[in-house]
């Protein structure tokens, strides 16, 4: 019993010892997806003299929910990774300070959707249906171009999409849906899809490795939706190299929805200069650069090249579907409660 | 009577000379488990469901959702515990008694399932049981049909199937150490007496064994009841239960006040199967004598034996290695060379995904060597063990001989199991986000968090053991002049170091597992192996593909080579069996 006793106040002792302190840290809250090279950290580090943690904190709903719980004592300086569906409840939560970078003059308007800049753009993707460029062709089909193409019976069975309420891309498709038919006809369109043998999985890893043919996988649909920056992915981590991409995205009007992830200093931050810094260097061209290849999204930076495999294999739609972060935010709960209601139930 | 009462006085004068009264009294049992659950549990808890829940949420459309999904979870656990006692009481009972050949093998097998992330587990069922899994295809072929006749992912059955699948390993723990625990005179009497297998069976080893099969039944139920990654993954969009359905609310409907109300609920059915069990249990208390001999394990030596030992063993080989095997195949088989071009599929053994585990190809700064990966996993599995033993042993002698303290406290340690992992994650941001208790970017708080997981196993599986134990035995060995040290490893040890071994499993297997609540704590230092897995298989790509399934046969390696060593340890003072 002793030797427990004792065994137990070294354990808290070392629970104690092991808090965090040291030289001076800047701290980035973030999604579990974000990445970026660790040059392009360590020069930004280097230049200022400081280091910078990344606290990754499970997908965009659950980091920025701890974010707002935390907004009394933040953990961090800054938040990356509140995109355009999330946007208005983050800013309704007030966690947020403003700061309007210079570089924002040379980045095109239609990402600056803040006008209070306290969330500023930093790169952009489309969610977008993949498909399967082998099926196609060995059975003659022609690829579907728009949301109305997707009815013909040609297509029966063939698109496999997630479930809005448990997967980002799979609210950003319905999203997409609604930017083109409007609020309440997309009701109709997915009762008519349903019909025409929709499969919803519940998130992207089961729709794109188990559903999709053309994937590692080698599921039984040939289409999926997934991301405009897929097919260059399956290019640079194929086991061989690919002369081609096997997959292309559907790029018709509204049939992709933009998402635009922001970057925000949290409120209460005791290193305001850094944060500011660390933003301009978000913008600037090291970041901006490094980012399709980490993330598998676009900078929204104008200046910046794009690398070969993305001009290549990357397709950005003419007409991307938009809504208003204010509307998202209004209506949210419902749409994605009433599409359960009509395709699920 | 009387000389009870002197053994009592006898006992009592030496502990006061041998260790302070207060050392070994209740209130010091349970003080350290006491505050380790209501530092980590009920605080972050009690503070995440006040900040959120407010009235609003009572509108008849919330309750009838919330009423829906609590049928349908009930439903589903219930037929999910079922099914796993009919698989789990005769393995148990197979590897309790019987010797046979990669006996320990296939016993490590059945527990590492406990161990995969839901996403390698759903990826293996899929290479089995999907849409163009091996066994939809062969049949295509064989009957010449053009789609596969079998539907499994999206259906109850895979639920079901995958439960079992995962918690089996349970009911095999917990009962065969239950069942190695039989006295074998006490069959030799009542066959003396002119009693069939069947009486024996009823009268002698059900009744004995009730109290293990309860705690059993309980766990297993309570794991299916809080499911989350099957109903979500296996399951489909068309199933949701209530920890799935609090997920929804919190992350993606940012709905926190409904999400508050459906952990509540979830944890007050919780407590009502907790206090229904320790209320039945505490009617049905039996002590037995340490064997001074026991069932020996034995080769099958009748047909039927031989039987039972095969039939099962081909079962526990279709259920538990069939659906893991894909994992490992496929991480070393590429079916890629010429994608795109379907007629034109090469197939062809490679190394690749495994070599590619130890190059940062993109330089990233989040990259994961599969060593440091597996090493991370294993410290904390390692510390899990650690502390939910030391939290574990006092509590489980406390409630070895309940008083009326313990009848109060023995349901709470179990509620971390039916706490909603997402709501305990959320008060955990809010209760360790600020000092003396800023410990939320400390790594210290995943294994705590897993060793709560651990901690209602652990007391489960020792106290049948510690309250098995005989007063007659101590006292006697007080008499003999024993220090108390003395009298616990002559009298204690050698009857609960099985159950030690059988606790320390199961927090082992928890913690390599990943579970619940430290999907929403970060720890950026310390990458796990299932952290690596989901990394990779949140970008498309074959390779990546190919990575996900190679850190998984890891994991799955790691997890039985963990498992055999835990089992073959034999502590000082332990006999063999």
């Amino acid at each position: 019993m002793k030797q427990y006793v004792i065994l137990f106040m070294s354990f808290i002792l070392t629970v104690g010892a092991c808090a965090p302190k040291g030289p001076v840290t800047l701290t980035v809250m973030t999604h579990d997806s974000f990445a970026v090279s660790e040059e392009v950290v360590r020069s930004f580090e280097q230049a200022n003299n400081i280091k910078v943690t990344f606290l990754a904190s499970g997908d965009t709903g659950a980091a920025l929910n701890k974010a707002i719980l935390t907004k009394d004592a933040p953990l961090a300086d800054l938040f990356f990774g509140v995109d355009n569906t999330f946007m208005s409840r983050a800013l309704e939560a007030e966690i947020f300070e403003p700061y309007r970078p210079q570089a924002l003059e040379i980045i095109p308007t239609n990402f600056q959707l803040d006008p209070t800049s306290n969330l500023i753009p930093v790169d952009y993707g489309d969610v977008c249906i993949n498909y399967d460029k082998a099926y196609f062709s060995e059975n003659n089909l022609s690829v579907p171009e728009t949301f109305e193409d997707l009815l013909k019976p040609e297509y029966f069975g063939l698109l496999a999409v997630e479930n809005p309420a448990t997967s980002s891309p799979g609210l950003a498709f319905l999203l997409a849906s609604i930017a083109h038919f409007g609020d309440p006809d997309y009701l109709k369109y997915w009762g008519q899809l349903r019909d025409n043998g929709l499969i919803v999985v519940s998130d992207w890893e089961t729709a794109y490795y188990t559903n999709f043919s053309a994937s590692s996988g080698r599921g039984p649909q040939p289409m999926v939706v997934s991301y405009g920056s897929s097919p260059p992915a399956e290019v640079i981590f194929s086991e061989t190299p690919l002369d081609d991409a096997p997959t292309a995205s559907i790029i018709g009007p509204d049939t992709c929805f933009r998402q635009i992830e922001f970057v925000g200093i949290l409120k209460g931050t005791e290193q305001r200069d850094l944060a500011e810094k660390f933003i301009d260097f978000m913008l600037a061209e090291d970041f901006q650069a490094d980012l399709p290849l980490q993330m598998f999204v676009f900078p929204v930076n104008p200046d910046v090249d794009l690398p070969d495999v993305f001009i290549q294999y990357a397709q950005i739609p003419d007409q991307p579907a938009l809504l208003d972060p204010a509307d998202i935010a209004a209506n949210r709960e419902r749409w994605i409660n009433d599409w359960t209601d009509v395709v699920i139930r | 009577m009387s000389s009870t009462i002197s053994h009592e006085r006898n006992r009592a004068q030496k502990n006061r000379f041998s260790v302070p009264a207060w050392l070994t009294s209740r209130l010091f049992l349970w003080l350290f488990p006491i505050g380790f659950i209501g530092l980590f549990f009920f605080y972050p808890l009690t503070r995440i469901l006040t900040y959120s829940l407010n009235v609003s949420v009572f509108t008849p459309e919330n309750i009838k959702l919330i009423s829906d999904v609590l049928l349908f979870t009930l439903y589903q656990a219930l037929l999910s515990t079922l099914l796993t006692l009919l698989l789990g009481l005769p393995a148990a009972y197979l590897f309790a008694r019987f010797d046979f050949p990669g006996k320990s093998l296939i016993r490590a097998l059945t527990a590492v399932p406990f161990m995969l992330p839901t996403v390698v587990v759903a990826a293996g069922f899929n290479a089995l049981l999907g849409p163009r899994g091996w066994l939809n295809l062969g049949l295509m072929a064989s009957l010449g049909l053009e789609t596969g006749p079998i539907q499994f992912v999206g259906t109850l059955g895979a639920i079901l199937l995958a439960h079992v699948f995962y918690n089996t390993t349970i009911v095999i723990r917990l009962m065969g150490s239950a069942f190695s625990q039989l006295d074998p005179r006490l069959e030799g009497a009542a066959r003396s007496l002119g009693a069939n297998t069947l009486n024996v069976w009823g009268y002698v080893f059900l009744p004995l064994l009730r109290p293990h099969l309860l705690a059993a039944a309980l766990l297993v139920f309570l794991f299916n009841f809080t499911s989350f990654g099957v109903i979500l993954l296996l399951g489909g969009p068309s199933f949701t239960t209530l920890e799935v359905e609090t997920y929804i609310q919190a992350l993606h409907m940012l709905n926190l006040p409904l999400a508050g109300l459906l952990s509540v609920v979830q944890i007050l059915c919780t407590l009502t199967f907790s206090v229904i069990y320790t209320r039945i249990i505490s009617k049905a208390r039996l002590q037995i004598f340490p064997r001074a001999d026991q069932y020996k394990l034995q080769r099958p030596h009748t047909l039927g034996e031989k039987g039972y030992v095969i039939g099962l063993n081909v079962i526990l080989i279709f259920v538990f290695v069939l659906p893991m095997l894909a994992l490992p195949l496929r991480s070393v088989f590429r079916l890629e060379a010429a994608r795109g071009e379907r007629a034109d599929v090469k197939y062809g053994l490679t190394s690749e995904y495994y070599s590619e585990l130890f190059t940062n190809r993109r330089g990233s700064i989040f990259y994961v060597p599969p060593i440091q990966a597996a090493f991370n996993s294993l410290g904390y599995a390692g510390i899990t063990v650690l502390i939910s033993l030391m939290m574990g042993f006092p509590a489980a002698s406390a409630l070895a001989h309940p008083g009326k303290l313990e009848r109060w406290l023995d349901p709470l340690f179990l509620l971390p199991l039916g706490a909603s992992a997402v709501t305990l994650g959320l008060g955990f941001i809010i209760s360790f986000n600020r000092p003396p208790l800023r410990m939320l970017a400390s790594p210290w708080l995943i294994p705590l968090a897993h060793s709560m997981v651990a901690l209602p196993f652990v007391i489960r599986t020792l106290q049948p053991a510690l309250a098995s134990i005989p007063d007659r035995l101590r006292d006697a060995a007080f008499i003999l002049g024993a220090s108390p040290y003395r009298a616990w490893l002559a009298v204690d040890w050698p009857i609960i170091w099985r159950a030690s071994l059988a606790a320390a499993t199961f927090a082992f297997t928890i913690s390599l597992g990943e579970f619940g609540a430290t999907a929403l704590l970060t720890r950026p230092e310390y990458p796990t192996i299932p952290i690596a897995i989901y990394r990779f298989l949140s970008q498309p790509g074959g390779l990546n593909y190919g990575q996900a399934m190679a850190m998984a046969t890891i994991l799955m390696f790691l997890a039985t080579g963990g498992i055999m060593l835990i089992e073959r340890f034999r502590p000082p003072g332990a006999r063999e069996f």
